[in-house]
This record gives C-alpha cells, structure tokens and sequence, in this order.
C-alpha cells in the first residue's frame, strides 16, 4: 500500500494558519510577556495577523473565482468561493469586533473580568483586584474562535465540519464567562452555553453518523452523489440530513433551537456578544449554506417543508418576542434570532442569487450587530456615594436610555442608523440586504416565505424605531437617589468601530451594487 | 399645411447636436462644480459653531470657485465647434434595478452653462453682499451653509443629463429654498410661509413625478437624449400628459397660475434670499425645465398652448397685484412672478421664444437681484422697514442705492438701451408672430404681453418713486423709531454696482449680431425669421408708449403727489389686488378646507378601523410574545427538553412529509 502525501495548498490555507497561529503565539505571551507590556504585544499581533489574513484572502480572491477554488486535504478543506467570501466576511468584522475588546474607555478598564480563574467574591479575586492583575487571554481565545469558523466554510467533509464546529465553539464557552461585572450572570451564560451547545454537537454527530450509515463517506460530495443512487436507506439519509442541520441551525439561533441566545447575548460581555452575534452565525450559515448546496438540492422536495418551518417560526418568534422586551441587549437577541430567519430565507432560493444574497446580507448584518453592541459598550450606569459617582457596568434596561439623543447626539444617531438598518428602512444596508434576499427568495418560488418575511419585518420595526422613539423623543428619567446613566468616552477604538459599522451600513445602503457584484462571484460551491 | 407645420417646427431639432464625450480637463472635472459648494455645505453644517469666524468666507470661496470652474468649462465649450457643444460627462453607474438603469451624468451644452453662469455669478455676488448683511446674525454661518447647499442643488439640477437626477436637484433647491424662507423660523409667520413654500411645491414636485413614471412607462429611459430622441415615436397624447405634467412642475417651482401663493409669503426670507433664490436663479427652474423638455412640447401642441397660456395668465396677475403692494418686497416679488410669465409665455411659444425665453432669464436675473438687493440695503438703512408708504425720498440719503437700483428700473421696464429692452422686446415681438390656423393667438397674446409692459412701468416706477422719490415718510421717535437712513456698507454696495452694470449693458451685448441666440441653438435648435402680425416697428412704438405712459401715471401720483402713509380704502380691485386676487381665499376654500375635512375623516377612520385593528393585532401578538416569553425561564433543563421537542417535530416533519 503506497502513501501519497495529501496535496497542502500553502497559500490557501495561510490565512487560517496565520489565525490560529497567532492563538497559539498568544498563549505564550500570556504566558512569558511581562505584565506590562502584554496588552499592547496582544493587540499588535492580532491585528497584524488580522490584516495579512485579510491581504492573503484579498490576493486569492482573482484566482480562486477564476478557477473556482482548491480543493485540499483530499477535499477536507475546500476553499472555493463562497468560503474564500465568508473568510474575507469574518475577518473583517473579527478585525472591528476585536477593536471593541480592546477599548477600556474613559473608565479605564475592558469588559473582561481581570482574573477570571477567581471565583466570583472570593478573597483571591479582590487580591487581584487590588494588584491590578490583568490578564489578556481573550484575544487568544478570539483567535482560536475565528480559526474554527474559517474552517467551518471550507469544511468539506462532516469531520472536518464537527471539529470546526467544536473548534470555534469552545472559545466562545469562554468568552462569555469572562464579564468583568456580573460575573455569576455571566458564568451562568457561559455553562448553559456549553450544555447546550454540548446537546446540539451531539445531535450534529449523530446526524453526521447516520449520513455515514447512508453513504459511506463523510465527504459531502460522495454523500451528494450518494443520494441518487443508494434506494430504500432515505430514513438514513434524511433523519442524517435533519439532525445535521439541526446542529447547525443551533449555532446560528433559530427557532426551535434558539433558547441559548438570549440568555448567553446578555450573560457574555458586550464586546463577546458583538463578536460572536456577527461571526458565528456567520460561519454557521457558510457552513449551513454549503450542506444545503451540496447535498440538499436532490433532496430539495424532501428538506423543504422542515426548512420553511424553521424559517417561519425563527423570523415570526424572534420578532414577536422581541416586542416585548425591555432590555437592549436581550432584545438584539432576539432581533439577532428573527435575522436568522430572514438568512434562512435566502437559503432557501436554491439559486445562486440566494447565495450572494445570503452573503450580502450577512456581511451588511454583521457591520450593524457589531455597531449596536459597540455603541452598548458605552452607555453605562452610575452611582453616586459617598465617594462621588462610580461608574458601573452597562446600561441595559430601555428605560434607561431616555434622552440619550439628547446628551449624545452622535452615538444615538449611529445606534438609530444600525436600528434602521436592522428594520430595512431604504438607504441603509438594512434594506439592500433584505431586498436581494426576498427577490431571491420569491424568484426561487418561496413566496409565502418572503410574505411572512415582510411580515415580520414590518412588525420589527416597532421595537427598533421604539428605542430611537425613547432616545430622541422620550424626556429623560429624573435621576433616582443614587442610580444615573451616563456615556463613557471610548478610548478610540470603539469609535472608530462605530464610525466604520455606520459608514458601511450607509454606504452599502446607498450603494450595495458593487459589493453585491463582487460577492456574486463567489457562488460556486466544489462538490 | 397642418403636416407642414408640423415638420417645419420639428425641424429645428433633427439636427439638434448629438451629445459627445467631454474633452479637456475643465469638462471632466464639471463634477466639481456641484461637489465644491456641497462640500462647503457640509462643513459649515458638520463643524457647528467652530466655523463661526471663518465660515462665511468658505461659502464666498466655494460660490467663486464654483463660477471659475463654469468660467473655464465655459471657454473650453465656446473654442470646440459648435456641432461639439453639447457634452456628455458620464459620473457612475447610478441606480441598476430591474430594467431601470440609470447612469449619472451631467450634460454641458449651452443651455446649462447659461444657467452655472448666472448661478454661479450672480450668487457669489450675493454671497458677498451676504457677509455684511448678515453680519449681526448669530447664525451667518448656518445661513451660508444654505446658501451654498442651494447653490449646489441648483447646479446639479441645471447639469443633470436625465430628469431622475434634475429630480435630485429640483428637490434641493425647495429644500435650501425651505430653510432659507424659515432661517428666522422663530417667528411663526415666517416658519409658516417656509411651509407654504414647500408644500405648493410639493405638488408641482408631483407633476415632474408623474412625468417621469409616464416617460418611464412609455420610453422605458429617462436621460434626456433616450427621452427626446423616442419623442418621435410618442403618441400625442401620451407626450400632452408628460407635457401638463412637467408643466404642473414648472407652475410649482416659479410660482406660476395656479400654485404661484407661495411666492409672495416667501419673502419672510432674507433678502439676499429673495435675490438669488425667489428672483433670478430658483424660481426660474421652471422655465429651464420647459426649455429643456422642448422637443416633449414641440410633439404637444395643447401642452404648450397651456404653457402660453399659463404664462398670459400670471404676468398679468403678477402685474396687477404688483400695482397694489406696499411692501417693497412683495411688490418685488410680485413683479417677479409677472416676468417669469413672460418668460414662461415665450417658452411655450415653440422655437420663436426659447432662445429669448432664456435670455430674458439672464437679463431679468440682473436687474431683479439688482433690485432686491437694493431694497435689503433700503431695508438696512431703514431698520427692516418695508412698507413703501414710510419711505420717499431716499435718492438724496442713499445715493449708491438709488442709482443702481433706478438703472435696475429702466432696464425692467423696458427703456432702451437697458437690458430688459432687449429681452422683452424680442418676447413682445415673437408673440406677436403668426400661428399657422390659429390667427387670434397672435392677437391675444400680443395685446398680453403689450399690457403686461404697461403695467410693469406703472408698478415699478410707482415702486421707484415711492422710495426715493416724493417727500419723507419716515416713521417717527413718537412712532417709535426715528429714521437714520444711510448707505450700506460697500461690501453691499459693489454687488449692487456689478449687477447694475450687468442690467445696463448685458442685454445689449449679448443682442450683437444675435449672439446670445446662436449660442443656444445646439439646445433650442435654429428658426428662420418670420414676420409678426403686425410689422415690428409699429410694436415697437406701441410698447415704448405704453411704458411711458405707465411711468408717466405712477410719477404723476406718487412723485408729484402726495402719498398717503395709510393706505387709503381704494377701489374693488385694488382691495383684491392687495390679498393676491383671493388667492389664498381661493385656495382655503377650495383646497385647504376639504383638504382639512377630508383629513379629518380619514383621522377619524384611521382611529377607528385602521388603529382598532392594529392595537388589536398588537395586544394579541403581545399577549402570545408574553406566554413564549414564559418558555424562556431560564432553566437549562427545559431548554434542553425544547431543543429535544423541536429535532423530533422536524424528524417527524421530514420523515412524515415525504410519505
């Protein structure tokens, strides 16, 4: 028996390497840098090894659509154009969401609690306290999360698929219990997370086991291929399909499988929930899309019905209960959850239209979500003591941001724009997005889909433009006894985040033509 | 015969120049005229109170800058041929959806470069004439930020290559137009009458909709060269509905017969205001949207009847409450929408009256800033008197003023060898110029137009002699204030002298061997001369006699009379006159009252059924958002057993669906 060494596409796998890398060289620095200098080493490399992952998926980005792609690894890792375009996608706004983390504001200190390792109220934390301890193992860890979504898109075959998904998983368990304030709220989040996230692996294995049993292979081509020639084994084949979209549809927080979401987006730390909010369902929709394009169009007829009550139910919940919600970042979730569905929507085209339309859409959503939480990071509440005013951590219930157009003209003016964008009113992103998305969508036959879409669109705007309502039109609360609300100056970064998610969701409202031209290259999947 | 006309007076544009690519770097580069006062725009606006010391003179610069640029793209165009003056600047691909492409681009060709010139020009002069006049204002800035954003607007829509991006400008002219109405909005009066402004434009705003969905529909384009050149191909009607309907947006944006109203309240604005926007630049826009859309007319004969028509009907309106106003201003502004009549006349007479339609545009933008500007400085000398009848006199304290203001007044009203003569007389002739099997067109539009230039030296000379002229009316320290008139600062002043000198001798250099006209003929296409009803000299007399008469009459009453500081009771007429004809009675009545009733009932059914049904809708969908809301307690149990519940309703979905 000869051994031929697999095929490694060096330059194609580069941005993936540089990633995780970096994760690795991270854990060093964490480890041997002296305390001074740790944050700033931190930064420099993420963001070095942001941009030239970034520069090395620009320079792929002529020859990859010309060809189609690579496939590597004996097609483990397929980086054709669709991956090639979310890989892009996730390090962008890995490159913003990164930037949120490492703002300390006006006040002086991250989102991250300084020694998470400590018990919540325990002797060692406030001796960590005391000392100043710092530790910056959130970029590492943001790096070995972002490695295993630029794996998940390429994932050719469902091992390479599950250890993505295990891969980019793990660190978000961690980073969501790494909240400097409210830490047993946020440890909570990160458990529940993980349970749960745990059960959904399950089924996604298993699911993965049954298309093994079906097939004999878990490369998704020879399953694709698989599927028109093996008779009387369809239970296999689609109770396989079902539960590994299942798996996936968990990650990406619809409806039935969303109960994580809102628990885990208020527990984890702002700037976390901006990251993972944009990236991860990023990836697991790049994930989702490529099982349904690959495997799902000979079983079209038999998915859809599954898929279009998955759909509805995601868009029709995420939104109604989003109405009633009274805290910002609980009501992203569910805002977060109903544009699942709207993604779904696009899924469901089966046509390369709905392709670049998904990948438009996600990129214009991820830009808002990493916005609106940015702009969270800032609002903070206040108490005033004896020692003067301290200031707290976020300022999350509705009510406390009365008036804030008012004191802060130009943050509230950015959230209103994301708001818009996320309610689709025309000249934001928001609307461009949903426009391709439900053409696409009813072009591909999916029209009471796109109804219902509208629908609930039409009803989201209720609970967006009620919090521009409450900043700009709804006077401010009169200051109770201690409890106040006041904006923190951001240290630079976030500010240039927000600048940057308000200048793509304008510029791409204005003028979404190129990029939908660009990303509608990109809609060839490799078998 | 009838097939004859037709062919003869389509001519004119078979051989209209076909548009070419830019050549040189000033064309190129024309984007810039609208991007530099834009940009200016912007920064005044952005950089808040910061720009306070400075920032009027960044408006002055980008006015300026933006008049060099025209000047250069202007040399350029006159030493190309003339068959290579219309050209065609392709910015980017603007709008892609469905069929509708729509690139943005700017067209050069005579016609526009008139206008960036007078714009341009005329509005750097008044933006100069701005930073002493508004020098005690705490909000110059902001008032240059809007001047400049009109300034821009009217660029763009004057440049534009197709109607969509004209649209784009005809917006922003009302809404700089709006802001500068309201700019001391603290008085309500004057916020109403930005509102009134705005909303009579909106339904001229409707008309150009309207238009633009009828080309979409019927030519399936809409830049200029697809649209004129499937005109051909257009069934009559179909280009008479385009044409009343780009005509309803012309009455909106110079206010013209019906929606003319605003333009007197309009004068709650600034007087620099008054001058650029509401007399020589915006309020002319719907001239220039008949002009350009002349081949969409020429396939309408009944449209452009209705734009004669229209034009007949407000320059004697305009004349006649004119005569009647004692507030300078108002009767400025009423003198302005009687010129526009004119203009708007001699555009709908076809290819006889383009050319002078547009001339008389330039000239009448002169002489008409001219004398705005110098009622603001009567104003300014005044403390913001406006009423004529506590003026008189002022030629002695105000010399400056009164002589260029007096050479204003000759050119208005038509002496020779001022501008206006120049320009009204061509249009006094043209109507008199046969319509082939409609003889009595000639007659009643001629004798309009003759009594149109009668009433216009009545009014104007009674508005001359009433301010500078006849003895003092000023109101007196037991009036409350005592009168100081002086001259205005010379930053005031040398505009003024620029724009009389224009008023004086525009008209006649641009009348030398026609060369105003030849240079439009790329856009408004070339007519062989042809011989009025009545030979031109008798015209000619006949106008020069009316005029003298008119002057002659209001010099009689109010310079060797005594002018009464009230108003006296007056007669049937001039009681009307002074309330705009009833205009606004008119309007509340017909308009405004079932407007208001008709909004009244659809609030009441909006409360009712349309409300009752969506409060219901939203109590229910509360009421099952709040027992979802209950799923989620929390418990990772339960999550877990929700997760288990929804993977086997979807197995059992997928698996049961396939039977």
């Amino acid at each position: 028996m000869s051994y031929a060494a697999p095929h490694i596409g060096w330059l194609q796998i580069a941005p993936l390497a540089i990633v995780l890398g970096t994760g690795l060289v991270g854990v060093l620095v964490e480890a041997f840098v002296p305390r001074r200098a740790r944050r700033t080493t931190q930064l420099v490399l993420v963001f070095a090894a942001l941009v030239a992952a970034l520069l090395l998926i620009v320079a792929q980005w002529r020859d990859t659509m010309a060809s189609g792609g690579v496939s590597l690894f004996g097609g483990s890792y397929l980086l054709d154009g669709p991956a090639l375009a979310i890989q892009g996608t996730l390090v962008v706004l890995s490159i913003l969401a990164v930037a949120v983390f490492a703002d300390r504001t006006s006040v002086g200190q991250d989102a991250f609690a300084p020694a998470a390792a400590a018990v919540p109220g325990s002797d060692y934390e406030e001796l960590a306290r005391r000392k100043g301890l710092e530790q910056t193992e959130v970029y590492p860890l943001a790096m070995f999360g972002l490695g295993g979504m630029l794996l998940i898109v390429a994932a050719g075959d469902l091992l390479t698929l599950f250890v993505a998904l295990e891969a980019l998983s793990m660190p978000l368990y961690v980073l969501t219990g790494l909240a400097r304030r409210r830490r047993l709220l946020s440890q909570e989040a990160s458990l529940k997370y993980l349970l749960l996230g745990s059960f959904a692996s399950a089924l996604l294995l298993f699911g993965a086991a049954l298309l093994y049993g079906f097939s004999g292979s878990l490369h998704l081509g020879e399953i694709a291929a698989a599927t028109g020639t093996i008779a009387g084994l369809e239970g296999l084949l689609l109770g396989g399909m079902t539960l590994l979209l299942i798996g996936l549809f968990f990650k990406v927080g619809a409806v039935p499988f969303h109960a994580w979401t809102p628990d885990v987006y208020v527990g984890a730390p702002t700037p976390v929930t901006g990251f993972m909010a944009a990236t991860t369902k990023i990836a697991a929709f790049g994930a989702m899309v490529r099982v349904v394009y690959v495997v799902g169009p000979s079983l079209q007829w038999d998915l859809e019905p599954m898929l279009w009550t998955v759909a509805i139910l995601t868009m029709v919940v995420g939104t109604v209960v989003a109405l009633v919600q009274t805290d910002v970042k609980r009501m992203l979730a569910y805002s977060s959850i109903a544009h699942a569905g709207f993604v779904l929507v696009g899924v469901l085209a089966f046509s390369t239209e709905g392709i670049a339309s998904v990948l438009f859409y996600l990129v214009v959503y991820g830009l808002a979500t990493i916005g609106a939480f940015a702009v969270v990071t800032l609002v903070r509440q206040t108490r005033t003591g004896a020692e003067g005013t301290v200031i707290l951590g976020e300022a999350t219930h509705l009510a406390q941001w009365a008036g804030l157009g008012r004191r802060s003209p130009w943050l509230a003016g950015a959230l209103s724009l994301f708001l818009l964008s996320f309610a689709g009113i025309p000249l934001t992103a928001g609307f461009a997005g949903k426009f391709t998305v439900f053409t696409a969508a009813a072009d591909g036959g999916a029209v009471p889909l796109v109804v219902v879409g509208v629908i609930a669109s039409a009803a989201a705007v209720f609970f967006y433009v009620r919090l521009i309502v409450l900043m700009y039109f709804t006077p401010e609360r009169e200051e109770e006894g201690e409890e106040g609300v006041t904006v923190v100056t951001s240290s630079g970064f976030t500010t240039v985040v927000i600048a940057v998610a308000a200048i793509g969701t304008v510029l791409l409202g204005v003028l979404p033509g190129p990029l939908l031209e660009l990303l509608g290259q990109a809609v060839k999947f490799l078998p | 015969m009838s097939v004859h006309t037709l062919t003869a007076a389509r001519l004119p544009f078979a051989d209209l120049a076909v548009p070419v690519a830019p050549s040189g770097p000033w064309q190129e580069s024309a984007w810039l005229l609208v991007a530099v006062p834009l940009v200016s725009a912007a920064v005044l606006l952005l950089a808040g109170r910061r720009s306070d010391r400075w920032g009027h003179w960044l408006g002055v610069a980008a006015s300026a800058a933006s008049f060099v640029i025209g000047a250069l793209i202007l040399v350029s165009l006159l030493q190309a041929p003339v068959g290579e003056r219309v050209v065609e600047v392709d910015l980017f691909d603007w709008i892609s959806a469905g069929q509708l492409t729509l690139a943005a681009g700017l067209r050069l060709d005579p016609l526009s470069l008139t206008f960036v010139m007078l714009v341009t020009f005329v509005g750097s002069l008044i933006h100069v004439y701005s930073v002493a006049y508004m020098d005690a204002d705490v909000d110059r800035r902001r008032f240059f930020a809007y001047l400049n954003l009109f300034v821009a607007a009217m660029l763009l829509l004057v440049l534009a290559d197709s109607f969509v991006l004209l649209f784009m400008g005809w917006e922003g002219v009302g809404l700089a137009s709006y802001l500068l109405i309201g700019f001391w909005n603290h008085r309500t009066e004057y916020a109403v009458a930005a509102k009134k402004a705005f909303i009579a434009n909106r339904v001229g705003d409707l008309g150009l909709l309207i238009a633009m969905m009828a080309m979409f529909a019927t030519v399936g384009a809409l830049d200029f060269t697809s649209v004129f050149g499937a005109v051909g191909s257009m069934d009559t009607s179909t280009a008479t509905i385009i044409g009343l309907a780009l005509l309803l947006a012309a009455c909106g944006k110079s206010a013209q017969f019906p929606l003319q109203s605003w333009l007197g309240d309009a004068m709650a604005g600034p007087t620099p205001v008054s001058a650029l926007i509401h007399a020589a630049t915006m309020v002319t826009a719907g001239v220039y949207l008949v002009v350009r859309s002349a081949p969409i007319y020429e396939a309408a004969p009944d449209a452009q009847l209705a734009v004669v028509v229209v034009g007949a009907i407000t320059l004697l309106f305009g004349a006649i409450v004119g005569c009647a106003k004692d507030d300078i201003k108002k009767a400025l502004a009423a003198s302005t929408m009687s010129q526009i009549g004119y203009m708007m006349l001699a555009a709908g007479l076809g290819p006889v009256g383009y050319a002078f339609a547009i001339f008389h545009l330039v000239t009448h933008g002169f002489f008409k800033a001219g004398m705005f500007l110098g009622a603001g400085s009567v104003m300014h000398g005044m403390n913001d008197q406006v009423d004529m009848r506590r003026f008189g006199g002022l030629a002695r304290y105000m010399k400056i003023t009164w002589v260029t203001f007096g050479l204003g007044w000759l050119a208005i009203i038509g002496v020779p060898p001022f501008s206006g003569f120049f320009s009204k007389d061509k249009i006094i002739e043209a109507a008199f110029m046969p319509v082939a099997g409609a003889e009595w067109r000639a007659w009643l539009f001629g004798s309009v137009v003759l009594i149109g230039a009668g009433l216009t030296a009545f009014y104007m000379s009674r508005l001359f002699f009433m301010t500078f002229h006849g003895e003092k009316r000023w109101t007196t320290a037991a009036e409350g204030a005592e009168q100081h008139p002086h001259e205005s600062p010379r930053l005031m002043t040398w505009p003024m002298v620029v724009l009389a000198v224009g008023s004086v001798a525009l008209g006649g250099l641009l009348s030398i061997g026609g060369v105003f006209t030849t240079w439009l003929e790329p856009v408004v296409g070339h007519t062989e001369h042809a011989d009025p009803v009545l030979p031109i000299p008798v015209i000619m007399a006949s106008t020069l006699v009316l005029v003298l008469l008119g002057a002659f009459l209001a010099w009689r009453q109010y310079a060797a009379s005594t002018v009464p500081q009230v108003a006296p009771a007056g007669s049937a007429l001039t009681r009307a006159a002074r309330r705009d004809l009833y205009q606004d009675e008119v309007n509340d009545a017909v308009l405004v009252g079932p407007g208001a009733y008709l909004t009244r009932s659809l609030v009441y059914g909006d409360r009712q059924v349309v409300d009752g049904a969506v409060v219901g809708v939203a109590h229910v969908t509360v009421g099952i958002a709040e027992r979802v809301r209950k799923l989620q307690n929390g418990y990772v149990r339960s999550y877990a057993a929700t997760m288990l519940a929804g993977a086997v309703v979807l197995l059992v979905v997928v698996l049961v669906t396939r039977i």
